[in-house]
């Protein structure tokens, strides 16, 4: 991020977390938390090969492609 | 024709009186008449509509069944992935990506003959309630184009009150379908979580997401929910259970002996006059019609905000992890001796508007150790709370009433700057999704002192969707009997003639 949009948010941060730290008032340690609406279990499936994409479909969007892979910028030997 | 309903257009169809490809021409024709002005759309697939079009027309003509909404055209919200249409979310990191894929509502609407004319504008990623998050401009009201059509999906609301598409799909993380729907005077439906598949759908709250349906009547908004819903394996959250009788319910509207409950603490103060005195008039004619009208207390809806506040952005701190620069998008920055780390945060800084960064900081902060508990943690309290205001609330009422926003649409730009300001629209929908239940906004006015569209929010146990459309339907036709026309009848002519 830039340094202006940096203090922009910097600033506003302040006051969305002020608003939202209202939570904290109800939420006593009795209280079991919810991660997700409905319950929810493992979902498998046989274990049978089945179509997919072709490699040319999964490379279309791809930056940059080169021998059928993805061409990534440099990810080792940095400083 | 194209001011008809879906439901009309396929009768019209089914009789011969038009061809798809003439009914999709019209819609083409009214796009390019009008959307210079309304902005609704991103990307139009001309060709492959009106290939769609005549391949049902063919179907029809050789004495194939075809299915009821077959022909008619339709407007796609642009989180959708299409396959080899560019979806971008709104965003600028999407820019050009044409997906390899359908999503599997995508496939429901094609093997249905449905015609999808094209992608619709959204806020970047689903987050916000204007569409002015928009990398592509915001999209404008049909009913005073100085005014927020809603969001995030606020294209497709927009699509459907000018006219450009009787039919729209759209996304509801916290409002999203329903907020767009009240502000432009058009039915959105949010279904039962798991109930509409979110295969191909880009993820922003993954236990808030919900696709659901968009129209210009209850009845077209049932017709196609049934077409968008159901199992689907290849969404580990899709509910294995038959899709709710919604069609059945929408043709049968009655609220006779139904116990509807008007949640106490979503009206009152902070919710324009105007939006009030529509809102008490349908639950006047909710009461008269035959339903018993009961006063239900929901105590901790008042944290709902702050919660989804909290919930949604470390969710979407997650899930918007993926646009790396790498695979598909956007890439910046790529020159000899970059490294990739770089290339990342360069392109995140073009790629990301200012409330999607907003979001993911602040989801970061949220799930961050050390502040987990206090943050993310007690959220999740928050929603355990919510979840047990509506089991009770339901104990009393068949469904729940509220008015669907605290006001009318407000002026593009007047809260752009007010990141506060903004999340309080979606103060009344927001708990429906906490709680992964169903909800829907249907016209119920014009306020008094703007002119402007209010909604009636409904809201049902889960996977009771058909609810919904059984009071909504029964709501509607009330309302059409005072009117004695729908509402967006009354919408002011754009462009040339109407």
């Amino acid at each position: 991020m830039t340094d202006s949009e940096l203090d922009h948010l910097a600033t506003e941060m302040d006051v969305i977390l002020n608003a939202v730290a209202r939570v904290q008032e109800v939420a006593t340690p009795d209280i079991k938390p919810t991660s997700h609406p409905v319950p929810i279990s493992n979902v498998t499936r046989p274990d049978v090969v089945v179509s997919s994409l072709t490699p040319e479909q999964a490379l279309s969007g791809a930056p940059a492609k080169e021998d059928g892979r993805f061409r990534v910028p440099q990810i080792l030997g940095e400083e | 024709m194209i001011t008809r309903s879906a439901h009309e257009m396929s009768e019209a169809m089914a009789s011969g009186e038009i061809t798809s490809e003439a009914l999709t021409q019209q819609h083409f024709d009214r796009i390019a008449e009008v959307d210079a002005d309304v902005h609704a759309f991103l990307y139009l697939d001309h060709e492959g509509a009106m290939a769609q079009a005549r391949a049902v027309d063919k179907a029809r003509a050789n004495g194939e069944k075809v299915g009821p909404l077959a022909g008619v055209p339709l407007a796609l919200k642009d989180v959708m992935v299409q396959k080899g249409i560019p979806t971008t979310a709104g965003s600028k990191i999407l820019e050009g990506w044409r997906p390899p894929y359908d999503a599997t509502v995508v496939t429901k609407l094609k093997d249905a003959g449905i015609v999808i004319l094209g992608k619709t504008n959204m806020d970047e990623f689903a987050m916000g309630s204007s569409t002015e998050n928009s990398a592509y401009g915001p999209t404008h009201n049909p009913w005073d184009l100085s005014r927020i059509p809603g969001g995030s999906g606020g294209g497709s609301s927009a699509s459907l009150a000018a006219f450009e598409a009787p039919l729209a799909i759209g996304t509801d993380t916290g409002g999203s379908i329903r907020q767009p729907a009240a502000v432009t005077g058009t039915v959105g439906v949010k279904p039962t979580y798991g109930g509409v598949s979110r295969y191909g759908l880009i993820a922003f709250s993954s236990s808030l997401d919900q696709a659901g349906p968009c129209a210009r009547t209850v009845l077209d908004a049932a017709l196609l929910h049934e077409v968008m819903a159901g199992h689907d394996p290849k969404d580990a959250t899709s509910i294995n259970a038959p899709v709710p009788q919604v069609v059945h319910a929408a043709r049968n509207g009655n609220v006779k002996g139904v116990k509807i409950g008007y949640v106490k603490e979503l009206n009152g103060e902070g919710y324009q006059a105007g939006v009030r005195s529509c809102f008490e008039e349908s639950l006047e004619l909710l009461a008269s019609a035959g339903a018993e009208i009961v006063e239900v207390s929901c105590p901790n809806f008042e944290y709902a905000l702050a919660s989804y506040y909290l919930i949604a952005p470390s969710e979407c701190s997650s899930n918007l992890a993926r646009f790396d620069a790498m695979r598909y998008g956007l890439r910046v920055g790529d020159e000899d001796g970059v490294s990739a780390e770089l290339v990342m945060n360069l392109t995140r800084e073009v790629g990301f508007g200012r409330e999607v960064k907003r979001r993911v900081i602040l989801g970061t902060y949220a799930l961050s150790s050390g502040y987990y508990d206090a943050y993310y943690g007690s959220a999740q309290k928050v929603r355990t709370l919510i979840i047990e205001d509506f089991t009770k609330a339901f104990s009393k009422a068949d469904v729940l009433v509220s008015p669907t926003t605290p006001t009318t649409a407000f002026k593009i730009g007047d809260k752009v700057d007010d990141p506060l300001a903004m999340y309080l629209n979606d103060i009344a929908t927001i708990p429906v999704n906490m709680a992964g239940i169903g909800g829907m906004s249907l016209p119920c006015g014009l306020a008094p002192e703007d002119g402007l569209p209010v909604g009636f929010q409904i809201m049902a146990p889960a996977m009771q969707d058909q609810r919904l459309y059984s009071v909504g339907a029964a709501l509607e036709a009330e309302l059409l009997t005072k009117w004695g026309a729908p509402l967006l009848s009354q919408i002011p002519a754009l462009g040339g003639a109407k």
